[in-house]
């Protein structure tokens, strides 16, 4: 049954596998090409994040969920904003503790957030049309878009997370000149790594976890059996909003919370098409993909296309992620670890 | 017996009763039109009647899951233990004991058959320790599905979802048990096995159930009491053995004829159930 599918999957796989080690035959420096694509690893943990939340929601309430990036915004404009004024008026410390206690209510502020959003927008709406969730859902992001500056205020803000800028040097002598990889990125790997760790022992050995699985999988059944659909909706929503508020912080530490970071939500689009609505493996390695995917097609097909065609300027970084999900939306649309639709006559 | 029930006060011992209720389907449309029943503690009651009739309403109007098919009670009153329920929600009935189990299964596909049962506890915030005995409980009664425990339900066979269906219903360790339409799409041997299974159910763990069936033959063997709903309203009912044996009841549903074969001349049957409906 799956095995039919499985050629042009295997295919597009064979395809990416050339594209990414063809840097290498062209006689790329292998010490450059390994930054390039640890660099791209990073970026792409980064678009995990993001992709995670959107699986959570449409795993939980089948609600394609266009307010992630919003969310994520909103929540880093709280964090920075909060971590900002705290010291003003607890007279804690400014850095670290500041941030630590920003996050902490920043995490209150962002289930608050999931139960108004489960009563005001979800509740009224229940057992209506999908396309009627997914336009409140977008109601939801110019809100929370607008809103948000509202309260915390349109400006670039900073999120310092007390690790330095400076990139470190691995390797030196085993290549020309070492590795280049940022401080930050590791940090910010490794807070990701930990996050999808948690949220896996969650959704896999909890009761909670497995009510909502549960309700992702048949929510009328779930009813019957006594599963209440509202709390599970405000628990999923808050666990999304939470793993917003990780994405926003990470995100903005690095290139500072401004609105740019709620397009962030369209960068993600193809990260969950590639791996699949509702996986949570799926979302982290889709990220993967395209974040490594999107840097070497940059660096290296770019200038080669920009000397074959003379063309102006690269920017393929901009479009490889659609291309790709195109691709897989026509072999494979369930995503690479999608569950598949279980038919049986 | 008589064919149009005038609805009793319910008597002592009575677990679940059902006074007139009315259910209009998305504002417009009227499925119930003043249906009264009665469940007795320890009882197997059967609702009986053809597609469309309204069994699966009723006890989505019992259990409170009307609302997500945009269905609402707009009449009549549902009594549980003496207590109005009308307007719990479907969790408090679970917690009070209440619990439905679908037509056509409903199991979670892409949960194991453990884990679907494990579900079925939700409410009852029990220990890992106690969760472990209510399972061995369930897979005392359903020993096929100790067998498939880690398998994908979604993966296993019509007769074991329904299995499923039924032991995750018990893990919420209910007295009374809505069944709707067990026997659907099952091969009579499964059908008897499941019904062997809910009697044991009745009598050991003394699980009360509501059971609707287009079954007719199998629901009048294992029920005590039978009621038969046509087109929203309930046009007999009494034990189930004399139910059984009721001519009308024999021609209509369960499609033995008292005489030889008719000719389709004879209208005479078809005069007689339209007078009877009506």
């Amino acid at each position: 049954m799956a095995t039919k599918k499985n050629g042009p999957v295997i295919a597009l796989g064979v395809v990416l596998g050339i594209g990414f080690v063809a840097p290498l035959l062209a006689g790329q420096p292998l010490g450059f090409f390994l930054e390039v694509t640890l660099g791209g690893l990073m970026a792409g943990v980064l678009y995990s994040l993001v992709a995670l939340g959107f699986v959570l929601i449409f795993k939980a309430s089948g609600v394609f969920n266009f307010a992630q990036g919003a969310m994520v915004l909103f929540a880093a404009l709280a964090l920075a904003r909060l971590a900002e004024w705290l010291p003003g008026w607890v007279g804690i410390p400014a850095g670290l503790p500041a941030l630590a206690l920003a996050f902490v209510l920043a995490t209150g502020i962002m289930i608050v957030l999931a139960m108004l959003i489960e009563r005001i927008v979800l509740r009224p709406l229940v057992a209506q049309d999908p396309v009627a969730l997914l336009m409140a859902t977008l109601g939801v992001t110019f809100f929370l878009d607008g809103f948000g500056q509202t309260i915390w205020g349109s400006d670039v803000y900073k999120i310092d997370m007390g690790i330095s800028k400076d990139p470190t040097i691995i390797l030196e002598s085993m290549f020309q000149g070492g590795i280049l990889i940022s401080k930050e990125d590791l940090v910010a790997t490794v807070i990701a790594a930990v996050l999808v760790l948690g949220l896996a022992i969650f959704f896999q050995k909890t009761a909670t976890g497995r009510a909502l699985r549960a309700v992702a999988d048949d929510h009328q059944a779930a009813q019957s059996i006594g599963i209440p659909l509202n709390r599970i909706w405000v628990i999923v929503w808050a666990v999304a909003g939470f793993v917003a508020l990780v994405a926003g912080m990470v995100w903005g530490a690095k290139l500072g919370v401004q609105f740019s970071l709620a397009q962030l939500a369209l960068k993600a689009l193809p990260v969950v098409i590639l791996g699949g609505f509702t996986s949570i493996p799926g979302a982290i390695l889709g990220g993967l993909i395209i974040g490594v995917g999107e840097k070497i097609s940059e660096v290296f097909l770019g200038p080669v296309l920009i000397k074959a065609f003379d063309l102006a300027g690269g920017g393929i970084e901009n479009w490889f992620a659609y291309v790709l999900a195109l691709l897989f939306l026509m072999v494979r649309p369930e995503g690479l670890f999608g569950e598949k639709h279980i038919d049986r006559v | 017996m008589s064919a149009l029930p005038a609805v009793s006060p319910p008597a002592a011992g009575t677990l679940l009763s059902v006074n007139g209720i009315e259910v209009i389907y998305n504002h417009v449309i009227l499925v119930l039109k003043g249906v009264s029943f009665n469940v007795p503690q320890g009882g197997i009651v059967a609702l009986l009647g053809g597609n469309g009739a309204g069994k699966t309403t009723t006890l989505r109007a019992v259990s409170r899951l009307l609302k997500g098919e945009r269905g609402e009670v707009t009449k009549g009153s549902i009594e549980y233990q003496g207590e109005r329920i009308d307007n719990l929600s479907p969790y408090d009935l679970v917690k009070r004991g209440v619990v439905q189990v679908m037509e056509g299964r409903h199991c979670f596909a892409h949960l194991s058959v453990e884990e679907n049962l494990l579900t079925g506890a939700y409410t009852r915030n029990l220990s890992r320790a106690d969760l472990d005995v209510s399972l061995e409980k369930v897979y005392a009664y359903f020993p096929r599905l100790k067998t498939r425990r880690t398998s994908q339900s979604g993966y296993t066979s019509g007769g074991e979802q329904q299995m499923t269906a039924i032991g995750r219903a018990l893990m919420a360790s209910p007295t009374m048990i809505l069944l709707d339409e067990p026997s659907m799409g099952l091969a009579p041997q499964i059908v008897e096995e499941i019904f062997e299974i809910v009697k044991d159910l009745n009598t050991k763990e003394q699980v009360s159930f509501l059971l609707a069936e287009q079954n007719t033959n199998v629901a009048l063997k294992y029920s005590n009491y039978g009621y038969i709903l046509e087109n929203g309203r309930i046009v007999m009912d009494g034990e189930a053995a004399s139910l059984a044996n009721n001519e009308d009841v024999k021609e209509f549903y369960l499609g033995v004829s008292s005489g030889q074969r008719k000719s389709f001349r004879d209208g005479k049957n078809y005069k007689r159930r339209k007078r009877w409906l009506a």
